[in-house]
């Protein structure tokens, strides 16, 4: 088994050989560990991306808006990623983010993941049939560990998600009311000595 | 009274980080200081009459086993080199965690001997190997084995019977990455783990060669004198790959330079010291004299700086015998001004150390925050502003700025990663191949870089545009930015430079494990020995604490 600090410096090596530079090596060495440390095929991906980007074109994306529309080669998801981690704190005014074409869209996984630790917002990633909630960086759920992800993807939305409840204020009044029985009723003397008490709050 | 930290822009010099000494913060004596009350067992010492085969030592506190496998082969003398191409090395060690089971010894005795290209588990911690130091290791065995002990110069010049070539952690070739074991209570210090291997080391070497001189001569073979056994510590060869970590971690090292500082700036801050407090630090000076006299050293470079270092040290003592007074307020902070104008950076670092030695409620605390949480400071603050930057630049880089780098001299070298070992090196670029393949070291060269294009860059632009622009440099960015949160986070000094002495860097770590007696053998590489001196591991419970300067 391979260490997680052998999978980021030999990607992060690999990336720079790959024709990166050493700065955005570092950060596809960081992405990648973090895929294999949630169980997700971050070398096989990263590998077969980079033996593709050997024959092929890819569009780097530096500057992300809502809608981005490749004419001519799918998005780098490397840049893309990268990019987006960058301006994330512009990009989440939008709401959602669309791309019309993009090429190994799984690698993006990581730096979505981190831009939602940034903002502090859970981040919706959908492209075709697969979908991924990034949650602060801690964990990226999905339906689809384990498959195979398509080495293209045409529609592709990062949606950020409000921070809000996921249960209904009915179920958190029913649960709050079974908590409060682990409350003791306070006498009147302790409530009288209890912090703040005999001082004149109009100090 | 508040004494400022010290500058670091001049702390943080190369030449300044070259003349540190060990102290009470030194990895291997708070090693000591964390383990001292567990349990010590010898498990295993399953040797031949040549003292070949398995031997497992542990410690062991409460449900907590760490356990050191040792596997000592036969080579031959041509086999025998301390240069990290070896393939083949007189013992071999992994620290496993936990208890190893009998599977565990067979399948790390097909591993562990054949070190970068054996694969290990995240069951170990750390992997080492180490030769013989065969002048003083024959020499003990025939003594020994004689009924008589060892001769105590030969001892004292060299310092070990083996010496270890590396001391592997952190998830080389597959060993348990650092996040396994980071939240353990006793591993809150750095390299404790390596520590550990190499101190249980040190007591293999001394029961191999009582085990071989017993099999020679069953009947009159003597075993070495505990109070010999103590005057021996490890040896280690220590070349290149030790500087890039110093420059790959800027975070810890700005702990580790942190924390020594703060110490330093505390001790000067105390009014009125006690007694006996100034008598363990003039006891301590005194003591340490013999450390300088006995310090043995081809090197010229290191000779001169020795022979200055016992010159200054003998003037200290003289000033503090005769002319300076303890009583008087803030003492440390007038010995320490007293050295900065009297004396060479070597004394003043050394004694600064030593200066430490009686403040352990300073110390401890500060043992603690000596590793760091690098992830949390990855991410660029890339929202902020080039204004930003380039104060931070301006604030932090003052020297590096003035460095012409269009001077041959300022470029003339590159660092670079070995295809044979996967080491780094260090070499010429106009002499020698491969500098299209630079690694990110050339951190002043850089950050020049950036400063260069920030000026000429709107001051009100975000960093995310900026980086669209100039990935090339987002290293140093990332860099700049952690710098401004880390003062001691960056050598001030141009490690490309023609005339860097890359020891320097050697020596920095080194001080901080605790090495004693630094003896460079080129400019690239150096030995050390390390635990000279130390309790064995049957007294560690009730040791001298001043046993770096008392042996």
């Amino acid at each position: 088994m391979k260490s997680l600090s052998e999978i980021e410096i030999t990607s992060k090596r690999a990336s720079k050989a790959a024709g990166y530079s050493w700065g955005i090596a570092e950060e596809i060495g960081k992405g990648v560990r973090l895929l294999e440390l949630f169980g997700l095929a971050g070398i096989k991906n990263l590998n077969e991306y980079f033996k593709s980007k050997a024959n092929n074109q890819f569009e780097n994306l530096n500057l992300i808006s809502n809608n981005n529309q490749s004419d001519k080669n799918p998005y780098c998801p490397i840049i893309f990623g990268i990019s987006f981690l960058d301006q994330v704190k512009t990009l989440e005014k939008f709401e959602k983010i669309r791309l019309n074409d993009i090429a190994y869209p799984f690698l993006v996984l990581p730096f979505l993941s981190r831009s939602s630790e940034i903002i502090g917002k859970k981040i919706h990633y959908k492209f075709d049939e697969y979908e991924f909630i990034l949650n602060f960086n801690i964990k990226i759920f999905s339906k689809s560990y384990g498959d195979k992800f398509p080495i293209n993807a045409k529609n592709v939305e990062i949606i950020f998600l409000e921070n809000k409840d996921n249960f209904s204020e009915e179920d958190w009044k029913s649960l709050y009311k079974l908590s409060e029985k682990t409350f003791v009723e306070e006498s009147d003397s302790l409530k009288k000595s209890a912090a703040g008490a005999g001082l004149n709050d109009n100090d | 009274m508040e004494v400022k930290l010290r500058d670091p822009n001049v702390i943080m010099k190369l030449s300044k980080l070259g003349s540190f000494h060990q102290s009470k913060l030194s990895f291997l004596r708070s090693f000591l200081e964390e383990f001292k009350d567990w349990e010590y067992k010898k498990d295993l010492f399953d040797l031949n009459e040549n003292g070949f085969g398995t031997a497992i030592y542990s410690f062991k506190k409460k449900e907590r086993v760490y356990s050191l496998i040792c596997f000592a082969n036969k080579i031959s003398d041509q086999e025998r080199s301390d240069r990290v191409i070896a393939t083949k090395w007189d013992a071999a060690f992994a620290l496993y965690d936990g208890v190893p089971s009998k599977l565990d010894v067979e399948r790390l005795k097909n591993e562990v001997p054949k070190q970068e290209i054996g694969r290990l588990s995240y069951k170990e911690l750390a992997l080492s190997r180490a030769n013989k130091s065969l002048r003083v290791f024959d020499h003990v065995v025939k003594n020994l084995s004689n009924g008589k002990q060892p001769d105590l110069d030969l001892l004292d010049k060299v310092g070990y019977l083996y010496r270890t070539t590396a001391v592997y952690g952190s998830g080389k070739f597959g060993l348990a990455d650092r996040f396994r074991i980071k939240n353990r209570e006793e591993i809150n210090g750095p390299f404790r783990l390596e520590m550990m291997l190499v101190y249980l080391v040190r007591q293999f070497t001394f029961d191999q060669v009582n085990h071989i001189a017993k099999s020679k001569n069953p009947k009159f073979a003597v075993e070495l004198d505990p109070k010999i056994s103590k005057r021996l510590g490890i040896g280690n060869s220590t070349g290149l790959g030790m500087a890039p970590f110093i420059v790959n971690h800027p975070t810890l090292l700005n702990n580790w330079i942190l924390c020594r500082e703060t110490a330093l700036k505390k001790v000067r801050e105390i009014k009125k010291v006690e007694n006996d407090k100034i008598n363990l630090f003039k006891k301590s000076l005194r003591n340490s004299v013999k450390n300088i006299t006995s310090w043995n050293t081809e090197s010229k470079y290191q000779l001169e700086k020795i022979n200055s270092l016992l010159n200054n040290v003998k003037k200290t003592i003289n000033y503090l015998e005769n002319k300076f007074s303890f009583d008087t307020e803030y003492p440390f902070n007038k010995i320490y001004l007293w050295l900065e104008k009297e004396t060479c950076d070597e004394c003043i670092e050394y004694i600064v150390s030593i200066m430490m030695e009686p403040f352990d409620e300073i110390l401890k605390p500060l043992v603690n925050k000596m590793s760091s949480e690098e992830e949390k400071h990855f991410n660029i603050p890339t929202h902020r502003t080039i204004e930003d930057l380039r104060n931070i630049i301006e604030k932090r880089y003052p020297n590096i700025l003035k460095i012409d780098f269009n001077k041959i001299e300022n470029i003339k070298n590159f660092w670079f990663i070995s295809k044979n070992k996967e080491e780094p090196r260090y070499s010429d670029r106009f002499e020698e191949q491969g500098s299209e393949l630079e690694q990110p070291l050339a951190i002043a060269r850089d950050i020049k870089k950036l400063y260069e294009e920030l000026i000429i860059s709107k001051n009100s632009l975000t960093i995310d545009k900026f980086l669209a622009k100039y990935s090339n440099l987002r290293h140093v960015v990332r860099r700049a930015f952690i710098i401004e949160k880390f003062p001691y986070a960056e050598i001030q000094d141009n490690t490309i430079a023609e005339n860097v002495v890359p020891i320097d860097m050697l020596r920095l770590k080194l001080s901080f494990f605790g090495a004693l007696k630094f003896d460079p053998r080129s400019d690239k590489w150096l030995r050390i020995c390390m635990f000279q001196g130390a309790p064995l591991p049957r007294e560690l419970k009730n040791y001298d604490q001043q046993w770096v300067y008392n042996f």
